[in-house]
């Protein structure tokens, strides 16, 4: 028997495509974010209380992903940014060819900010590069503090947790000093935003966090220009 | 769960592999799996015998090398395991580590038979 190394990773097709559509983001200057939960976090709901921030002036674009349903770009589309939904079927994430398919018949010239939300799972998203520049991770006050600790891959690659529902405090057990440590046990030094899509509270910290990311963006851009 | 498509690339990889080894029988294939990779090895297994089973492919094992999350002392330099949430170093007591290992998702390696079988054998 003859052992050859091969020593490349498993989705190095994904891995390709992702590096691909990376440099198509760096080439037009765009930041890609890659929001990722599970069912019912508040994904839409922090995409909504996004877009409604802006003016319509921003050169923001959406792809959602769900298995079925065209409801969350619906929603998203309201605020008259450019929406697209990306129905996978039955697949559980959102892979780097069905960015590059959705992302067909877009103009990047137009684009400085591209939204990814991915299907609503804590698990599988995290295997697959989208050639964004940073994962978020989203995670509610009713889901219970220990999230972080039984989903470690997700909350390990995040670059930011975003705790969403904190409105709901009152009404469920849930300890945040707890849930922070939890996701530093994780991720030590992650960046931790506490939000309420129905109060808004917490969302100007949010949009900050996004607004110094944007700008580090275009200075990346500027200098390598 | 998304080891069945990931069992799938790995079967994939091993087609395009054997190519390269035409006549040669692929027996293993082994795979590096890292505890932060969001990959798990059994799920994983299931899924690779499901998907072999019945085809050509048969007999292939897989070999998972799972790789615990390992961090290396920014002070002292040697390389450990920390417990959940517990980065101080083991050797030097030092608070600073940083992440090295534990993220993979890799082809490591195939065990192919040794030369070339007769043609239509």
């Amino acid at each position: 028997m003859e052992r050859v190394a091969l020593e490349r990773k498993v989705l190095n097709e994904n891995a390709r495509i992702a590096a691909e559509l990376r440099a198509r983001f760096a080439e037009h200057h765009i930041l890609c974010l890659n929001l990722i939960s599970s069912p019912g976090s508040g994904k839409t709901s922090l995409l909504e209380r996004t877009l409604e921030s802006f003016s319509q002036d921003e050169r923001v674009a959406v792809l959602t992903g769900d298995l079925q349903t065209e409801n969350d770009a619906m929603r998203l589309r309201r605020f008259g940014f450019p929406v697209k939904q990306i129905t996978t079927g039955g697949t559980c994430h959102l892979d780097a060819r069905m960015i590059e398919r959705a992302l067909d018949g877009w103009s990047l010239e137009q684009m400085d900010l591209l939204l990814i939300e991915n299907v609503g799972n804590l698990v599988c998203p995290s295997s697959y590069d989208l050639g964004e520049a940073a994962k978020i991770v989203l995670f509610s006050v009713a889901e219970g503090e220990d999230k972080p600790l039984k989903y470690p891959s997700i909350f390990f690659k995040a670059e930011l947790v975003v705790l969403n529902k904190i409105d709901l405090l009152p009404y469920v057990p849930f300890d945040m000093a707890t849930a922070v440590e939890n996701a530093r046990q994780i991720h030590s030094g992650v960046e931790i935003v506490c939000v309420s899509c129905q109060t808004r509270e917490g969302l100007n910290e949010w949009l900050r966090w996004l607004s110094a990311k944007r700008q580090a963006n275009k200075t990346v851009a500027a200098s390598s220009t | 769960m998304h080891e069945m498509g990931i069992a799938n690339s790995v079967l994939e990889s091993v087609r395009i592999e054997a190519r390269r080894f035409p006549g040669r029988h692929i027996y293993k294939v082994g795979v590096r799996i890292g505890e932060l990779s969001g990959v798990d090895p059994d799920a994983m297994r299931f899924c690779f015998e499901a998907l072999v089973r019945d085809t050509d492919l048969e007999p292939l094992a897989l070999e998972v090398d799972y790789r615990p999350r390992r961090h290396e002392c920014r002070s002292c330099g040697r390389s450990f395991a920390p417990r959940s949430g517990d980065w101080m170093c083991p050797h030097c007591g030092a608070a600073e580590s940083q992440f090295i290992e534990g993220d993979e998702l890799e082809l490591a390696y195939l065990e192919v038979e040794d030369g070339a079988r007769s043609a239509g054998a």
